[in-house]
């Protein structure tokens, strides 16, 4: 049977934060901690295919404890197993220590439930925003990579082929390639399903497996954590508004307002900006 | 234990120099962004004395590499092979390690576009190193510091953080398309073209794009240098037809508000702001969009801001640089006839 792990991160819901007008700092409090929802849209298309060919669906989320929330979350969509990487010494991992500590958490499910043929992570998470620990989590597990998948168009599980769609800026890009793989989702990928009831009565009994960092045999202490994250934040701030002394015009007739504006902006030197000056001196009379 | 080393004593990274710029092509054409990013990259390679290198990876791709000195490279590394004729991870990261071990650069630059992602998350987690995603602000601290300043927008654009990696090289960073500035295309610069060997056979590589569907309908606006936004006060989705074609006089490409795509009028592709896309033209006129904050941080920092809107008390006024208080559907059509006559575009009337 196929065996697919789906990495689920839990977000505080990035859109909810404010800053505090006076203080310049984040207001976190009231934040509601959310199941990142790209990561969603892979469990769903882990889900799909566990429908459809048959499947165990393995959910690995590395977090601090309070995650287990998003964990019986997928639970009760129909994942098989939960698991919770936890541990303080994973604290202020940036995205080559995460993916590093997923990798080693996707190894050890493959030693306990089965060799992985398919990962999903999400296209990036709302908190993190970089898109990278799914790249390096293939990287590491030697997975074929396949980021930004709109769409699973194939997958033949005998000959262990998988054909989908990537969303580029242009276009859409088909690819095939073989198991295993890594797949980073995206939106439009599928439409995430309800819990069924049967799903909520699991869940509710459910307990995640738990790992720390001495569940796992050969773990590299110097690559977890804060101490294994190459990048540091140096500083953050909250950025000024350009304090903008704008000309509007008021109650002037259309056609006037519109040739003003116009002007303004051949003042503002648009013309040159934009290339247009060859093209002007071929237009003067 | 790994745990006596001091974190005090900086390692010795004198080897590493030059900033490399990893150049994005499809079939042939690159991405803006390519060239924009060895403008910044330039700049952040006087400041340390180096030089500004690139990659060009792909086949039948050596224009590219010309393009890129015309753009600001001192010397271009090419591998042309029929391997790297379309983008696939495997071959391309391989290529890009092999020269990063070879040449090593101290700091290494790819647009944070879906490809340059996909390489520069493979790459870094192979060297291994630091990588900061989606940089908008690029800058070093003078020798003999030579630290990649970095800095992205966090919490859904609301801060900005600057990232730093001191303990490994090189400093690996993608930044946004439309944010630095290209410099102007010299084809008489100098430089040196270097062949680069491709390391992976065809044989090697799993994956096949079996093909492409180009999407003509797409639009771009990351890339635009000018976009004609709409919003709720459009009144209908009819009013596009009329941006599209102010649009068009300009060169530049439809966006819109939220609350237009939700209500179906246009394709969410459209959408700036928060949930939509961050962009930065040269010009960017607001029409019927009343300039609520989820709006204004994907576009606050165009350098031209136009608002158009019925209701002087509109926040938008608050960020436009010139701003017309009316009923759009008069003050739209004027303009474009205005633009079209000031470019020549405007048909030769007929006696
Ligand atoms: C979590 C979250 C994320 C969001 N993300 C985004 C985002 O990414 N992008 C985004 O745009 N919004 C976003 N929003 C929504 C945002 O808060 C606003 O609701 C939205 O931007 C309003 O769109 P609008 O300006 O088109 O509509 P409105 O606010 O309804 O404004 C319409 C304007 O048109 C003017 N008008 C009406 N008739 C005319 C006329 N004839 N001529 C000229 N002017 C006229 C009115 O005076 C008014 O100012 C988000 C909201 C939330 C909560
Ligand atoms: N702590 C985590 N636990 C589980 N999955 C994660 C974690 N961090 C990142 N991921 C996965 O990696 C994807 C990309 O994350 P990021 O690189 O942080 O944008 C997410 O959508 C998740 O699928």
């Amino acid at each position: 049977m196929l065996h697919i792990v789906v990495c689920v991160k839990q977000v505080p819901d990035s859109r909810e934060i404010r800053i505090h007008p006076k203080t310049n700092t984040l207001i976190r409090q009231g934040v509601p901690a959310i199941a990142n929802f790209y990561d969603m849209h892979g469990l769903e298309e882990a889900l799909r295919i566990k429908d459809q060919h048959g499947a165990r669906i393995t959910v690995i989320t590395m977090g601090p404890p309070p995650a287990e929330k998003t964990l019986k979350e997928c639970i009760s969509l129909g994942a098989d197993e939960a698991i919770l990487v936890t541990d303080r010494k994973f604290a202020g991992a940036d995205t080559l220590a995460t993916s590093y500590v997923l990798a080693k958490a996707i190894q050890k499910a493959a030693e306990e439930f089965g060799p992985v043929d398919l990962v999903f992570c999400g296209k990036q998470t709302l908190d993190g925003d970089t898109g990278q620990v799914g790249p390096g989590i293939a990287c590491r597990l030697d997975l074929e990579q396949l980021t930004y998948v709109e769409k699973v168009v194939r997958l033949d599980v005998e000959k262990r082929r998988i054909t989908v769609h990537r969303h580029l800026e242009d276009g859409v890009e088909v690819v095939e390639t073989r198991l295993p793989a890594l797949i980073t989702a995206l939106q439009e990928m599928n439409k995430v399903r309800r819990a069924s009831l049967p799903g909520m009565i699991r869940a509710a009994r459910y307990k995640p497996i738990v790992w720390t960092v001495k569940d796992f045999s050969d773990i590299d202490v110097s690559k977890i954590g804060l101490k294994g994250s190459p990048t540091i934040v140096a500083k953050s701030w909250v950025p000024e508004q350009k304090p903008v002394d704008g000309e509007i015009l008021e109650d002037t007739p259309p056609e006037e307002a519109a040739r003003q504006l116009v002007d303004k902006l051949w003042e503002t030197e648009l013309p040159e900006k934009l290339g247009w000056d060859a093209e002007r001196e071929e237009v003067a009379p | 234990m790994t745990e006596a080393r001091n974190p005090n004593t900086e390692p010795d990274w004198s080897e590493y120099r030059g900033v490399l710029v990893v150049v994005e092509q499809r079939e042939g054409k690159a991405r803006p962004v390519s060239w924009q990013l060895l403008g910044i990259g330039r700049q952040l390679a006087q400041k340390l004395e180096v030089d500004t290198l690139a990659l060009v990876m792909g086949q039948d791709v050596e224009h590219l590499a010309r393009e890129a000195i015309s753009y600001g490279a001192d010397k271009v590394y090419l591998a042309d092979d029929p391997v790297l004729k379309d983008y696939r991870t495997f071959p391309y990261s391989r290529v890009c390690l092999e020269l990063i071990r070879e040449i090593k650069p101290e700091i290494v630059l790819f647009g944070a576009t879906y490809t340059g992602r996909d390489l520069a998350g493979a790459i870094a987690t192979h060297l291994p190193t630091g990588l900061t995603a989606d940089s908008t602000m690029l800058d070093v601290e003078p020798p003999p510091s030579r630290l990649l300043l970095a800095s992205r927008p966090a919490f859904s654009e609301k801060m900005v953080a600057t990232i730093l990696c001191k303990k490994y090289r090189p400093q690996m960073a993608t930044a946004r398309p439309g944010v630095f500035d290209a410099l102007p295309r010299d084809p008489s610069r100098q430089g040196e073209i270097i062949p680069f060997r491709c390391p992976v056979k065809e044989e090697d590589v799993a994956a096949r794009v079996l093909d492409f569907i180009q999407d003509e309908q797409k639009v771009h606006l990351e890339d635009a240098s000018v976009i004609v936004a709409g919003g709720r006060g459009l009144g209908s989705p009819d009013g596009f037809k009329m941006l599209k074609e102010l649009a068009d006089a300009l060169g530049g490409v439809v966006g819109a508000s939220r609350a237009v795509v939700e209500a179906g009028w246009i394709s969410h592709d459209h959408q700036v702001g928060q949930t939509g896309h961050t962009v930065r033209p040269k010009l960017y006129i607001a029409v019927g969009i009343s300039g609520a904050v989820q709006h204004v941080v994907g576009m606050q920092n165009s350098d031209v801001i136009v608002a158009i809107n019925k209701d002087p008390s509109a926040p938008i006024f608050k960020i436009a640089h010139y701003g017309v208080v009316g009923d759009w559907s008069q003050i739209v059509p004027a303009m474009i006839e205005e633009v079209k006559k000031r470019r020549g575009l405007l048909p030769v009337e007929k006696a």
